[in-house]
């Protein structure tokens, strides 16, 4: 066991921090920084730009696909040092490198390979993915958008119905988008993948005004949009297994970020108590510090003794869940006793205080984490059934035709 | 960054798992408290041919010189059998203090009894209700006066390390007229405590300064391995029963209510488990990275097996409160493994005591 860098994994992350350190400052964001999301979503593309032309891009990509053909580790290292910089990266890059590229490299034909991989890299394609409904999040497999052939000897599809939570779709050039083509089969069966240019008519966003007061998901309706035979990835009724791609790639990629506790710790080292001492001899904060640090820790060493499996060729499955399902929880904690420990300023700040406003913010995207990707209650049933082996949940739905089910 | 155990590492493991479930069976410990025995001896034996006692004693005093991260899945694997044998007191805490603090005449006399199984010892750091390393106990003239308690194994020991004035240690032959040895109604029947008190008690002080705190960390990482093996085996057994326990026409295990229990027990155990492989890797390759790791570590296994005791008591319903189930057996040693070597509230403290910016505050 060594928790240190080998001598190879040290030279690499030289080599990345160098680049960075001559490619990252004009890209990075001012802290604090309020940008709208069309400039950041610019800023992003030009940054990755910059990754593509630097050889950055697509780091466990295989080279014959336009990547590095890196390992688990150094792509880890990658992150580490890129993680240093404030830079302009959202969901529109990772879903275009995290999950449009694995199905599209693991189920597409070479044209569709040669068209989106390398385009995408270099970010002169954003994606965005098109799965949730407004009656099929968690229970994916329940959508109903449905595309039939259009009959006319193109060999093209009509697609109708309607997506939710897609976010970025109102920015992004191209969408991973499962629908259903065959209603008479159980509801896994009948799906079918494709990707679809966001431009094609009869594709209409509308924006949903979240919580947090940005819009960053929409509503995607699609209203006879037609969609080629040659955008079809995989074979008709193989929508479930491209599913799983996207969804294991985006598992993966999620999970333990160093996110919260050191700060909390200086801001309560620097805060008065008002009794000549400082918030962090309280013994209850102290407690509550302390437990947040050494979970947020085992999170962080979990991930890695996970990330040993996958560079010794091993499938964590279920078990990436358990990272995910940890940090979610304790990034919801970690962020409600930053608000905590402001006192009463944490919720009205005074003016010219430039922090509070991100830790407000942190709070309530701290929902997030435990329903997008597979929420709580969905990784606890994959987490019991798969890596315990408990009884799967009933299921009323499973084998029968999706059309006699209830709507 | 290789974060795995080696496969000789896993193979101790194994070997140390499979003599526990030969030896060390619930019936074994059932039988072991109705006799009012105060450890397993024959296991004790046993681990000593297998070498495991010397496993991490230096080779030139009869061990095989392993390390922290081999020593833990031995721990692992005695947390997982609730094993009664004093492998903290003798090995974790006595021989280890032994090494770090002992002059080489005490290390050449005790090492390789201690490695052997020959001799047992113990560490004395309690003295009553109170701060729990306490240093009350006074050494002058190679006598020792004051008492500790409570002591973990000490009507099996022969030697105590005692933390005494001044915070460093005294070695003290328990056999002898100076010292009275008080049994006292352990919690954990398997693990009996004593009072000792000690008047004028012929006692040799330890050469080593300031070794306390390497002392202790590295004792909670052990501890983490302990709980996160016997948190394991409570998930284990919590999820066997729920499998074959019918209800309302189907298994137990199929209710999300078990699921998601039991789901939270598996991630609080590999979050302490991956805490203590950074602990041990701190203890051997890492030594500037010990305290936070140790405490991270001990905060994580006390967290785990609590839950784990807890909810595996609870899903086996009233059959869990009998004596013939085992789910007990978990539920006592959780307490008595979250308050040995300090509680959770002494590892918060030096958690944060360890992280850089908040040195010098409140402990
Ligand atoms: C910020 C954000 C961004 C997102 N971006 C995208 C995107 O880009 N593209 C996209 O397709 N989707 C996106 N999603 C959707 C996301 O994948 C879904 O929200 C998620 O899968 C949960 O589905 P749901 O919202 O319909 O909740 P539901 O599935 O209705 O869940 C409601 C509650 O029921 C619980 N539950 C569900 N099933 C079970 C069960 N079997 N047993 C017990 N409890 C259960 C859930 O845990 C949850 O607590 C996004 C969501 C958010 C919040």
């Amino acid at each position: 066991m060594d928790f240190n860098d080998s001598p190879q994994e040290a030279a690499f992350r030289a080599e990345a921090r160098a680049w960075l350190a001559a490619h990252a400052p004009a890209h990075v964001l001012t802290p604090g920084e309020k940008i709208p999301d069309t400039e950041e979503a610019d800023r992003g593309r030009a940054w990755m730009r910059e990754l593509y032309a630097g050889g950055w891009s697509g780091l466990t990509f295989p080279k014959a696909l336009g990547g590095r053909g890196l390992s688990v580790p150094e792509a880890v290292i990658f992150a580490e040092e890129e993680g240093k910089y404030h830079l302009p990266k959202g969901p529109f890059t990772s879903i275009g490198t995290g999950m449009a590229l694995p199905v599209i490299a693991k189920h597409g034909s070479d044209a569709q390979k040669a068209r989106f991989i390398e385009a995408t890299l270099k970010g002169d394609i954003t994606w965005c993915q098109l799965f949730s409904e407004p009656s099929a999040g968690s229970d994916l497999a329940a959508l109903r958008t449905k595309a039939v052939c259009a009959g006319d000897g193109s060999g093209d599809w009509i697609v109708n119905g309607q997506k939710v939570w897609s976010s970025w779709a109102h920015l992004t050039d191209w969408g991973i988008l499962v629908v259903r083509t065959d209603p008479t089969l159980p509801k896994h069966k009948g799906l079918t993948f494709f990707v679809v240019d966001m431009k094609t008519p009869g594709i209409e966003t509308r924006p949903i005004r979240q919580i947090s007061g940005a819009s960053e998901f929409n509503e995607t309706f699609l209203t006879d949009v037609r969609i080629p035979d040659a955008n079809r990835l995989g074979a008709e009724g193989e929508g479930w297994a491209c599913c799983m791609t996207v969804l294991m790639g985006e598992r993966l990629g999620s999970g333990a970020h160093r996110s919260g506790v050191e700060p909390l710790i200086d801001y309560a080292a620097s805060t008065p108590d008002g009794h000549g001492g400082t918030m962090l001899d309280d013994r209850a904060i102290r407690q509550q510090l302390a437990e947040a640090l050494a979970e947020e820790q085992g999170e962080r060493f979990f991930q890695a003794r996970l990330r040993t499996m996958v560079s010794k060729g091993e499938n964590p499955g279920a078990l990436a869940g358990m990272v995910k399902l940890a940090y979610a929880g304790r990034y919801q904690k970690t962020n409600g006793l930053a608000l905590e420990l402001r006192g009463l300023t944490g919720i009205a700040p005074e003016a010219g205080d430039t922090q509070t406003g991100d830790v407000q913010y942190d709070y309530i995207y701290s929902t997030v984490m435990r329903i997008a990707g597979g929420a709580d209650e969905v990784l606890r049933n994959q987490i019991a059934e798969r890596v315990l082996g408990m009884p799967g949940e009933v299921r009323m739905d499973k084998d029968v035709p999706f059309e006699t089910l209830k709507a | 960054m290789n974060f795995d155990l080696s496969d000789e590492q896993k193979m101790l493991g194994e070997q140390a798992r499979a003599l526990l479930s030969d030896l060390s069976s619930f019936d074994r410990l059932r039988s072991l408290i109705d006799s009012g025995a105060e450890w397993d001896e024959p296991l004790w034996r046993a681990l000593a041919e297998m070498g495991f006692l010397g496993a991490a004693i230096p080779e030139e005093h009869g061990g095989l010189g392993l390390g922290a991260l081999d020593l833990g899945v031995i721990m692992d694997a005695l947390g997982a059998a609730n094993a009664a044998v004093p492998f903290m007191s003798s090995i974790i805490l006595g021989a280890e203090a032994i090494r770090l603090a002992g002059s080489d005449a005490q290390k050449a006399a005790w090492l390789p009894r201690l490695a052997s199984g020959e001799a047992v010892a113990t560490f004395a750091y309690a003295e009553g209700p109170g701060p729990v390393f306490a240093t009350g106990a006074k050494m002058a003239g190679g006598k020792l006066n004051g008492s500790k308690s409570p002591v973990a194994d000490a009507g099996v020991a022969d030697v105590a390390v005692v933390l005494v004035a001044g915070g460093s240690f005294a070695l003290v032959e328990l056999d002898q007229p100076g010292v009275t040895r008080n049994k006292l109604d352990s919690f954990d029947q398997l693990r009996a405590h004593y009072r000792l008190d000690f008047a004028d008690a012929v006692a040799e002080p330890m050469p080593g300064a300031g070794k306390l705190d390497r002392l202790i960390d590295q004792a909670a990482v052990q501890a983490a391995f302990e709980a996160a093996g016997a948190a394991e085996a409570c998930l284990h057994m919590a999820r066997d029963y729920a499998m074959e326990r019918q209800m309302f026409g189907r298994p137990l295990a199929g209710y999300q209510a078990i699921k998601h229990k039991l789901a939270d027990v598996a991630v609080a155990t590999e979050l302490a488990r991956s805490n203590a492989y950074y602990g041990g890797w701190a203890a051997e390759s890492s030594p500037d990275d010990l305290p936070a790791a140790a405490a991270a570590a001990r905060l994580s296994g006390i967290k785990c097996l609590e839950l784990a005791a807890r909810e595996n008591l609870q899903v086996h319903g009233g059959i869990g409160y009998t004596f013939e189930a085992n789910c007990h057996f978990y539920y006592r040693r959780e307490r008595m493994l979250a308050v040995h070597l300090g509680n959770r509230g002494f590892w918060a403290d030096r958690l944060l005591n360890a992280q850089p910016g908040s040195q010098g505050k409140a402990a």
